[in-house]
């Protein structure tokens, strides 16, 4: 297993009139390679659970451990940790510090003592791989749009090159054409340098569509563990939290119950079309 | 995350905390102006006794106050061996270099609880009054220096912004940080040199995020029509009540006592 958590709990504020359980007896394994969604309403403890991954928040109780060895032991090395373990932070736009944008990017390595010239040959690669052209590596990244802003807040932790990336809410603040691209280019890292990416969302379309695994959160506990298909037909129990289904789920089932006979695991526009046309011709083919 | 607390504010409801903040503001001076004034030990005696009946009042637990002297008890601890050692008169004793003067013994056992009550005694205000409630009453209070074209208004306003951005830029801090420690940025180690060449990935992201929001928030009061404090009027405007003519009574008989304390050297 490449992160485990056994029985983790955090408590903010211990020992104050202030204490509030964040996360409650968290059991939860992720394998190599994995694309898992997080789900959950604001406030129910996603953010402070993506934060035990690379070892930013140290649980109250409990253990975390990463290729088999607990992280909070004392002498593991946790800055080391830290780049295998990429986290991509909300509005990671507001992170960017440099005077243009290639020395931002190159920040990251630089932390991680590698030479100047694989620094650079890093931020380049990282730069490509979210899409930004090669004439702004020298502008200001203050000068650069919003969507560009987080492309390059995004390669700044990829050219660590971790073998996990956490990403809470990277397309939050961006429009849909943005939204897409930035996860089509998310899920292409997956494909291709075989990264395990851990997604933080409020968008049902979004893990129906990315994610192979659907974790689902709920005041500091774990909800459903599982397919998004499987997850999403608990979706009444969602709609308790606080959350919904894909809004295809709620056709699919509307569409049962008027009577046609159609795939209520379709999660995504393309499954449902495919579904409803291959309903619509058996019923034109019974009709006859 | 609900660890951030504004100021020192105790929040529980007291006769302390419902009164009108200018009263407490000017009790507060009058108690430092008296402690000033008395120099005997009754004097000391009766200032302390007051103290104490305002720390019951206020419901606020003792250690509250006590912890308001943490951060100036190295400066009590050196100004009272200075007054200690260094004060010429009749001497006590004496080891090395160093002479005790009867003098400087009174003179450092008095600057000492001076210096604790008055520490103490202005923390009742602040733990009892949240602060927009005391920049309200400085405001009123100090509404007669418009006529001299201070702009009251908009010193109080500045302050209460101040004050708002507080907590807000500490979480600020507190994100950035941890952006930039999962970019393994190393904050606590390495000399002088290197650690504040650290700081820099934070404090510019920090400054650009205040200025943002500075704008913001002007951008928000201009669409509002905010035209600074002519003809505005205060949604909950201060008025005094009862027992905030009883507590002016109290704090006028308190000034009273204190003078004759003076007077008469007890």
């Amino acid at each position: 297993m490449l992160i485990e958590l056994k029985d983790v709990c955090y408590t903010y504020g211990t020992g104050t009139v202030y204490e509030v359980s964040a996360l409650d007896h968290i059991n939860l394994q992720i394998g190599e390679g994995e694309f898992i969604g997080i789900i959950g309403h604001t406030g129910s403890g996603k953010s402070t659970l993506i934060q035990h991954f690379n070892g930013l928040l140290k649980p109250t109780s409990g253990q975390v451990l990463f290729e088999g060895k607990d992280i909070w032991e004392e002498d593991y090395d946790l800055r080391s940790l830290r780049t295998h373990v990429g986290l991509v932070f909300q509005y990671p736009e507001n992170q960017l510090f440099e005077t243009d944008v290639l020395k931002d990017v190159m920040f990251g390595p630089k932390n991680q003592g590698l030479s100047e010239e694989d620094c650079r040959a890093r931020a380049h690669e990282a730069l490509s791989q979210v899409g930004i052209p090669e004439d702004l590596y020298g502008a200001s990244p203050f000068d650069l749009s919003g969507g560009q802003k987080r492309r390059v807040a995004l390669a700044g932790v990829l050219a660590m090159d971790p073998e996990v990336l956490i990403l809470d809410e990277p397309t939050a603040g961006l429009d849909p054409g943005g939204r897409d691209e930035l996860l089509r280019e998310i899920r292409f890292l997956r494909d291709k340098r075989g990264i395990t990416v851990l997604l933080v969302t409020h968008s049902m379309e979004d893990v129906a569509q990315y994610a192979k695994r659907l974790l689902v959160i709920d005041n500091g506990k774990i909800a459903f563990d599982g397919a998004p298909k499987r997850v999403f037909s608990h979706y009444k129990e969602l709609e308790k939290m606080g959350l919904a289904a894909p809004q295809i789920t709620y056709i699919m089932h509307a569409l049962k119950e008027r009577g046609l006979d159609v795939d209520l695991r379709a999660t995504t526009v393309e499954e449902a079309k495919r579904s409803i046309l291959l309903a619509l011709s058996q019923r034109a083919s019974e009709g006859r | 995350m609900g660890e951030i607390s504004l100021g020192q504010y105790y929040p529980t409801n007291s006769i302390l905390h419902r009164l009108d903040p200018r009263v407490k503001f000017i009790g507060t001076i009058v108690y430092i102006v008296s402690l000033f004034l008395v120099s005997g030990p009754v004097g000391y005696l009766c200032a302390a006794l007051a103290l104490f009946a305002l720390v019951l009042l206020s419901k606020v637990p003792f250690r509250f106050i006590l912890k308001s002297m943490k951060p100036i008890f190295f400066i009590l601890i050196v100004t009272m061996l200075f007054n200690l050692f260094l004060t010429p008169g009749e001497e006590l004793a004496h080891f090395l270099i160093f002479r005790i003067t009867r003098e400087g013994l009174v003179l450092a056992l008095r600057m000492g609880i001076r210096l604790a009550l008055l520490v103490m005694g202005s923390s009742i205000m602040t733990l009892t009054t949240t602060p927009n409630a005391l920049t309200d009453g400085m405001e009123r209070l100090f509404s007669p220096l418009k006529l001299i074209k201070v702009p009251v208004h908009e010193i109080s306003m500045m302050m209460s912004i101040a004050l708002r951005f507080i907590p807000i830029l500490t979480e600020e801090t507190d994100k950035i940080k941890k952006a930039q420690i999962a970019r393994g940025a190393d904050f606590d180690s390495g000399g002088l040199i290197k650690r504040l060449k650290s700081m820099i990935p934070l404090l510019v992201p920090l400054f650009v995020s205040a200025f943002r929001r500075a704008n913001d928030l002007a951008m928000a009061m201009e669409a509002r029509c905010y035209h600074g404090g002519t003809g505005r009027t205060q949604m909950k405007p201060l008025t005094y009540a009862k027992k905030d003519y009883c507590a002016y009574l109290i704090t006028a008989l308190f000034l009273a006592l204190a003078i004759i304390f003076r007077v008469k050297g007890w």
